[in-house]
């Protein structure tokens, strides 16, 4: 690479035209380009999701409700499911992936920025097709025009028996290609991590960020795979006669759970691997520690991946499995608290004895860190099948994920976000209303998803557009509802945050938290080139060792 | 005697665990007056069997998020960064494997605990061996409604399920054969059972034996279409006479009577009959509910709404106004033939 090309001055591209600085972002290859594009292209659809969801909430505030219809419903908690697990949370976390790891690892760039661009954009168009649903999917048969059939999508309910027009053709190649997406970011992070590493940075100095994405992106190449295949036969039986998932001419409703939670679980450690990696990087520098027990974090990491893979049959011990099937996914499942355990000990040992300062992204952690405790202890609940004969499919199961999902991961990206801001605009958010953000959030997920636990439990189950009164449901479901209100308020101070931080936010400094890993040793915002010379190092925390010469990390590690 | 250290340790463990279990069965049990599909208020031993589970597995998690929580608030507290810091780090610490070694292998211990409970319980239910006195149902399910079988007794009904109260010396359980004619669906009442799916081409089976009569609730528990929401579950635990005398009476055909019969022949020429079967007459459809005794239940539309003259009239004319998504079509009849055909149906004992 020439000199000319990598030193280009900022001024000059700031005052060009904003049709070439679209064409840029639309072309551009640069890892951090597009780990901003993935960030803003999941936020966008964090808003429609959310707005699903408050129209599910607004239905069930009492019984008997009618604001929307049936259908209505039935196709909001369809899209609201497919939106956010598969266009929110994984190219939200996706973003962040390609952002840092290439920084952590003092790299320039991913290792195949081609296949990065070609793999973003592919996520992006599987989005808009599910979107397009909304205006293409009516057909000739004047049915529907949205996905209605569960975001796991159960057959035969998407034999064209029961699901006519071509809702559940969008649903299909919407999660297809974003799929091809997700399986050639994987390949690219892989590569990455194994040949992109700077000098001194062996496997085992890689920041733990580093190497929770690194499992993550092995574990998407292994889930999303078997779903691509599953879409697949489905697109076949749909459309070329084929009888895979086809009861009523012999084929298996049983088979496609299968493939489809082949994906599914593992896909849920796929979403919290990442979040693991945020809250390693955050919580040691907030409590001016190193993270406790590197090489064991290491190894719970590599066993999750591992174990997650025997695991997917706990969806399904209402299907009539067998006793024998039920009870080694009992052990399979419990098993993996153990590794999941461990990390949890060690994010509290890290903060043990340290200096803990309450700034809005740690504050995030430590509210990650209650959450996900409890989280975790409602799914060894539901490993316990017979628990799961009356949890499984009951607003028990909705609030045990949702706590998973909204109070670990979404609440360790609120910290990432504000964590990492900072380098990525180059500008500092504004305390205030990071805090704000943080306790109008709280309040509402602790309202919403607290009492959405006990509905569950007195028998109300899933996907039910209204129930009926008597049931000693109705109080629970109020608040729940009003939960989600203070939600949102919080939703819209952190983009607000956001957007008043982008234009009025004061200037941040390179490394304005005092942290430890590469990304901080570089400018905010790096340049397109990252680093000016690529950095040697010789620990895990190579800014600790510039910063303490007389007692620097590598001489214990 | 003083006990040892170790050993006070562990009966407090154990005396903790014992507090919790007792405190959680209590507040559990005060539900069933909060609603009547509490699942902690079981009257048949599968739900009986997971009740006792349950309470084992909350004590269990509760006392490990007690714990867990206590050491992480200490620590945020204790930890926080003081006004007074004097801006040092703290000392670096970078693990210690004595302490990974303890925490790795207390959670071991308690899953395998967790772990045999468990399994034990799953052993129970689905393993268990049923008296020769067993009564046999089939429970079939349709978008949106259930259909109920007795083999050897010959009886068809629709949505609401009866079975004898089985006495605890001498049961007389009730076997569930779940089936579907169309999409996936979920028996569950939570007071009898855990929920178990009814899958085309995948034959299930439950069983039950409720120790009260009365009628217990529940509600289909997978997403089966447009009105999976109001494909409720009702059924009706009975005495042995009375249980007896009800088989007896849906054995019967229908009565055929005169003054209905502008009634009757509306019913047999229009599509009614392509749907639905009334025994004794030219109406054998099965694709939807047998109403050869219609009257005899409490509720139409998979319980939808109150069995009525009122109901059954709009349930003809528009099905939609009680349950939009229904299979059932709007059957476009003027008032009189309305009329006719509803009260040909009240007669339907």
């Amino acid at each position: 690479m020439s000199a000319d090309v990598i030193t280009l001055p900022a001024t000059e591209l700031a005052s060009r035209p904003i049709v070439a600085r679209l064409h840029e972002w639309v072309t551009t290859v640069d890892h951090k380009r597009l780990g901003i594009l993935y960030i803003i292209y999941a936020l966008v659809f964090l808003m429609i999701g959310g707005i699903e969801a408050c129209v599910i909430r607004i239905q069930l505030i009492r019984p008997h409700n009618d604001f929307v219809s049936p259908q209505v419903f039935n196709r909001m908690f369809t899209m609201h499911g497919t939106t956010m697990i598969f266009f929110v949370v994984m190219p939200v976390l996706f973003g962040f992936a390609n952002y840092l790891i290439p920084l952590m690892i003092g790299a320039r760039d991913m290792a195949f920025p081609r296949l990065n661009a070609f793999s973003f954009w592919m996520t992006a168009f599987g989005g808009l097709l599910l979107y397009f649903s909304l205006v293409g999917a009516n057909g000739l048969y004047g049915a529907g025009n949205a996905p209605d059939v569960g975001w796991f999508a159960y057959a035969p309910l998407t034999a064209q028996t029961f699901s006519l027009g071509h809702s559940t053709d969008f649903w299909i190649l919407g999660i297809l290609v974003s799929g091809f997406g997700s399986i050639g970011t994987a390949i690219n992070m892989i590569a990455t991590v194994l040949c992109m590493r700077c000098p001194g940075m062996t496997l085992a100095k890689m920041p733990l960020f580093v190497w929770l994405n690194f499992v993550m992106a092995g574990l998407v190449i292994l889930a999303v795979s078997p779903l691509t295949a599953a879409q697949i036969m489905l697109l076949v039986d749909r459309y070329l006669g084929g009888h895979f998932f086809d009861t009523q001419a012999g084929g298996s409703a049983v088979i496609w759970m299968h493939f489809f939670w082949i994906f599914g679980h593992p896909e849920v450690y796929v979403l919290v691997l990442p979040a693991f990696a945020f809250v390693s990087e955050i919580i040691p520098v907030f409590s001016r520690k190193p993270i406790f027990g590197y090489s064991v974090m290491v190894g719970a990491t590599v066993a999750i991946g591992f174990i997650s893979m025997s695991v997917w049959a706990h969806h399904m011990f209402t299907v009539g499995m067998g006793a024998n099937v039920n009870t080694f996914f009992v052990l399979s499942t419990m098993a993996i608290a153990v590794p999941t355990g461990i990390k949890i000990f060690n994010w509290l040992a890290t903060m043990w004895g340290g200096k803990i300062e309450f700034k809005t992204p740690m504050v995030f952690c430590i509210a990650f860190l209650f959450q996900f405790l409890a989280a975790g202890l409602t799914g060894v609940m539901l490993s316990a099948a017979p628990f799961t004969w009356h949890l499984g499919n009951s607003y028990f199961v909705v609030a045990h994920f949702h706590y998973v999902i909204v109070g670990g991961i979404l609440f360790s990206l609120f910290g990432a976000f504000y964590y990492w801001f900072p380098k990525m605009s180059g500008k500092m958010y504004s305390e205030t209303l990071g805090k704000l953000h943080f306790w109008l959030f709280f309040i509402g997920f602790h309202l919403t998803f607290d009492f959405m636990h006990v509905p569950g439990l007195l028998g109300m189950p899933r996907r039910i557009y209204t129930y009926e009164p008597g049931r000693g449901w109705d109080t629970w479901n109020l608040i729940v509802t009003v939960g989600v209100f203070f939600q949102a308020a919080g939703i819209l101070v952190f983009l607000g945050n956001l957007l008043w931080s982008y234009f009025r936010g004061k200037a941040a400094a390179g490394d304005p938290w005092d942290a430890w890993t590469l990304e901080w040793s570089t400018n905010s915002p790096p340049p397109a080139y990252n680093f000016h010379t690529i950095p040697k190092v010789q620990s895990r925390r190579p800014l600790w060792d510039l910063k303490h010469p007389d007692d620097p990390d590598w001489k214990y590690e | 005697m003083r006990s040892s250290g170790a050993n006070g340790w562990l009966s407090g463990c154990v005396r903790i665990l014992v507090v919790s279990c007792l405190s959680t069965v209590a507040l559990a049990q005060r539900t069933h007056s909060l609603s009547p599909t509490s699942i902690f208020a079981p009257v048949s031993t599968p739900a009986r069997s997971i009740f006792g589970l349950s309470i084992f597995v909350l004590a269990v998690t509760a006392a490990i998020f007690v714990v867990v929580f206590t050491l992480l608030f200490y620590s945020v507290v204790k930890f926080r960064k003081r006004n007074s810091d004097d801006g040092r780090e703290p000392p670096q610490v970078y693990g210690s494997n004595q302490v990974e070694i303890a925490w790795t292998v207390i959670p071991v211990l308690i899953v395998v605990a967790l772990f045999m409970a468990t399994a034990r319980v799953i052993a129970d239910i689905q393993k268990a061996s049923l008296p020769a006195n067993t009564i046999e149902v089939v429970a079939i399910g349709h978008q949106f409604w259930w259909e109920y079988r007795y083999p050897g007794r010959e009886v068809v009904t629709a949505n609401e399920l009866h079975v004898p109260v089985s006495d605890p010396i001498h049961p007389t359980p009730t076997f569930i054969k779940l089936v579907s004619a169309d999409t996936d669906h979920s028996f569950w009442v939570p007071r009898l059972a855990g929920k178990t799916d009814l899958i085309p081409n995948h034959p299930n089976s439950m069983w039950i034996d409720p120790q009260e009569t009365g009628l217990y609730l529940g509600q289909c528990a997978q997403y089966c279409g447009t009105q999976h929401a109001k494909m409720l579950l009702r059924v009706y635990v009975q005495s042995k006479d009375e249980f007896d005398r009800w088989i007896q009476q849906q054995r019967q055909p229908a009565l055929v009577n005169d003054a209905v019969s502008r009634g009757q022949r509306i019913f047999e020429t229009t599509a009614c009959i392509n749907c639905h079967t009334v025994a004794g007459t030219a109406a054998n459809g099965r694709f939807g509910p047998d109403l050869t005794h219609l009257m005899s239940r409490d509720t139409i539309a998979a319980g939808a709404a109150p069995n009525t003259p009122n109901n059954l009239r709009l349930w003809i004319e528009n099905p939609a106004a009680i349950k939009p998504g229904s299979l059932m079509p709007a059957m476009q009849l003027d008032d009189r033939d309305l009329d006719a055909l509803t009260t040909y149906l009240e007669t339907l004992r």
